[in-house]
């Protein structure tokens, strides 16, 4: 008979991010995208450089369908060079089979925290003819975490002798329409199990903030951790570009106006993250900021350090 | 209805190879109503056929037949005549037809005149759009009508996922997202809390990835 998961009182899970949510803290993540070759050099970098200035670091999952080094393999990397991995794990490319086999091998090799999403569609990526899988979807997923670890189990029914015990995170697209549909996912994806929830990146503090009255209003930011998303841009043509093509993110005029018009856009980009960090962190029931640099990793201690985040609690 | 296009004449011409003589067999089914293999669709590329080999020198005797259906063995059977003049057999029926004419004549060459696409309906004159993913379980009833296995691009059971913007899907703004469509009739009928239910894994051993499937209906046999 399986026993209950829970062995360290109230948490589910080794997770520092976890442990670091329930006494308070204001955690802060990062995301890199590992390289497009069969080295860890990037990802190590970016480890080293980055690591006393956040708690975790979320490993894309071949972001935008463009094969990288695997999320699981960069895990590893991070925690050998003292880094704390949130991995990713997509529906686009795997069965449920090949899920809960790099479930258990993640979980194995020491990664704790696991972030569960559907997947960018194969055609934006660099083998637009792919066969896609979608066997199941990012809820699916998140309940397939769940029933792994709080019911020692796989879906089919068959026991596990050993459970992966993850601290289950999961995304929201806040400033998409309809935005009440955004929040009746949200709250179906924390019945799922979701534990913490990242979302797309904010520019638009206000539709944001929108948002996040409606989920208090639910009662959801008691039931899990919403971690604002934030993305520090070097260019006006790059906020362009997600203003126009990135789904889920809402961009105002004035802020493009802004970029347009600065002497120096890279600190400007800088400035403005640093400010948005500041005015989302006001908002009540944001629990912490999850920084996606793109591109840009090297950016990272300067903001968390203008931000005023940068003496990182230790976890017990 | 099952919706099909024409290859490109080149390719058609291609596969006929050395052929003489050409039998061209259209379906009356789907693929008349969609417009792509009728009879007329049958006389155009015979006679497109006929210009094309001998514009290359390498002409060609062509003749037609449309057949009521080309999934039914019985009218399959009525072009025995016709096949055995013929060197070859161009079908412009969906792959059900080229397989069954395959079948039914092993000796003889079918070269499929059309790509079979999807299962769908016409929209205006000359649109036809995919509505129906041939899963094996159908769950309409659930879901407004409107089906997330092929009208979502990653077949969502839970959807919308994040890529989902204005109600546009993320792959092509010109593809409405089925889970906004489906969230906006069920609120229209009042039943918009049925989003919040979790439908369960999809069981796909009815769909495709069971192998090819079967259907007997004990109660018609003879």
């Amino acid at each position: 008979m399986s026993e209950p998961a829970k062995q360290d009182g109230e948490f589910t899970t080794e997770s520092k991010l976890e442990r670091l949510f329930a006494r308070g803290e204001f955690v802060v993540t990062s995301e890199i995208g590992p390289q497009k070759g069969a080295s860890a050099e990037s990802v190590i970098h970016h480890t080293e450089q980055s690591k006393a200035y956040c708690d975790g670091f979320n490993i894309t999952d071949n972001q935008s369908a463009v094969v990288r080094l695997s999320s699981i393999a960069a895990a590893v990397h991070i925690m050998r060079h003292g880094g704390n991995p949130v991995i990713q794990m997509t529906c686009r490319d795997r069965n449920r089979i090949a899920i809960q086999s790099d479930l258990l091998g993640a979980y194995s090799l020491g990664v704790r925290d696991v972030l569960c999403l559907s997947g960018d569609h194969q055609s934006f990526g660099n083998h637009p003819t792919a066969r896609n899988v979608f066997d199941i979807d990012s809820i699916q997923l998140i309940a397939l975490v769940k029933m792994m670890r709080d019911e020692r189990r796989l879906l089919c029914g068959d026991e596990l002798k050993t459970e992966p015990r993850f601290y289950i995170g999961a995304v929201e697209s806040p400033t998409g329409d309809p935005v009440e549909l955004r929040v009746m996912r949200l709250a179906k994806k924390v019945r799922a199990g979701a534990q913490f929830i990242q979302t797309q990146a904010v520019f638009d503090v206000e539709k944001f903030a929108a948002w996040m009255d409606l989920v208090r209003n639910s009662g959801l930011d008691q039931r899990v951790n919403i971690m604002a998303g934030v993305i520090p841009v070097k260019s006006v043509r790059a906020l362009r570009y997600m203003k126009d093509n990135v789904a889920g993110i809402s961009v105002p005029d004035e802020l493009v106006d802004r970029m347009a018009n600065a002497e120096n856009p890279q600190e400007e980009g800088k400035t403005i993250a640093v400010e948005l960090i500041a005015q989302l962190r006001r908002i009540a029931g944001v629990k912490g900021i999850h920084i996606m640099p793109v591109g840009w990793e090297d950016v990272l201690p300067e903001i968390v350090t203008r931000a005023g985040l940068q003496l990182r609690p230790v976890a017990d | 209805m099952i919706v099909a296009e024409q290859k490109p004449l080149a390719e058609i011409a291609e596969n006929i190879m050395e052929a003489q003589k050409v039998l061209v067999v259209g379906c009356g089914g789907c693929v008349t109503v969609c417009l792509s293999g009728g009879q007329k669709e049958v006389d155009i590329l015979a006679t497109s056929l006929r210009i094309l080999r001998k514009k290359e020198g390498k002409p060609i005797d062509t003749a037609t037949e449309t057949l009521e259906r080309q999934c039914d063995k019985e009218y399959v059977d009525k072009l025995a005549e016709k096949i055995q003049a013929a060197d070859c057999v161009v079908s412009l029926a969906c792959g059900v037809g080229v397989q069954y004419l395959s079948e039914r004549y092993p000796d003889k060459c079918v070269v499929p005149a059309q790509n079979t696409k999807f299962i769908g309906g016409t929209t205006e004159h000359g649109v036809w759009e995919e509505r129906c993913g041939l899963c094996g379980e159908c769950i309409l009833a659930r879901t407004g009508g409107i089906c997330p296995i092929i009208r979502c691009s990653k077949s969502i059971l839970n959807g919308p996922c994040g890529g989902s913007q204005d109600g546009k899907c993320e792959v092509n703004p010109d593809v409405p997202c089925a889970w906004t469509l489906i969230y906006e009739k069920l609120k229209r009928q009042g039943r918009e809390d049925a989003i919040y239910e979790v439908f369960p894994v999809k069981d796909w051993s009815k769909s495709r990835d069971g192998g090819p499937r079967k259907y007997v209906r004990e109660d018609v046999l003879l």
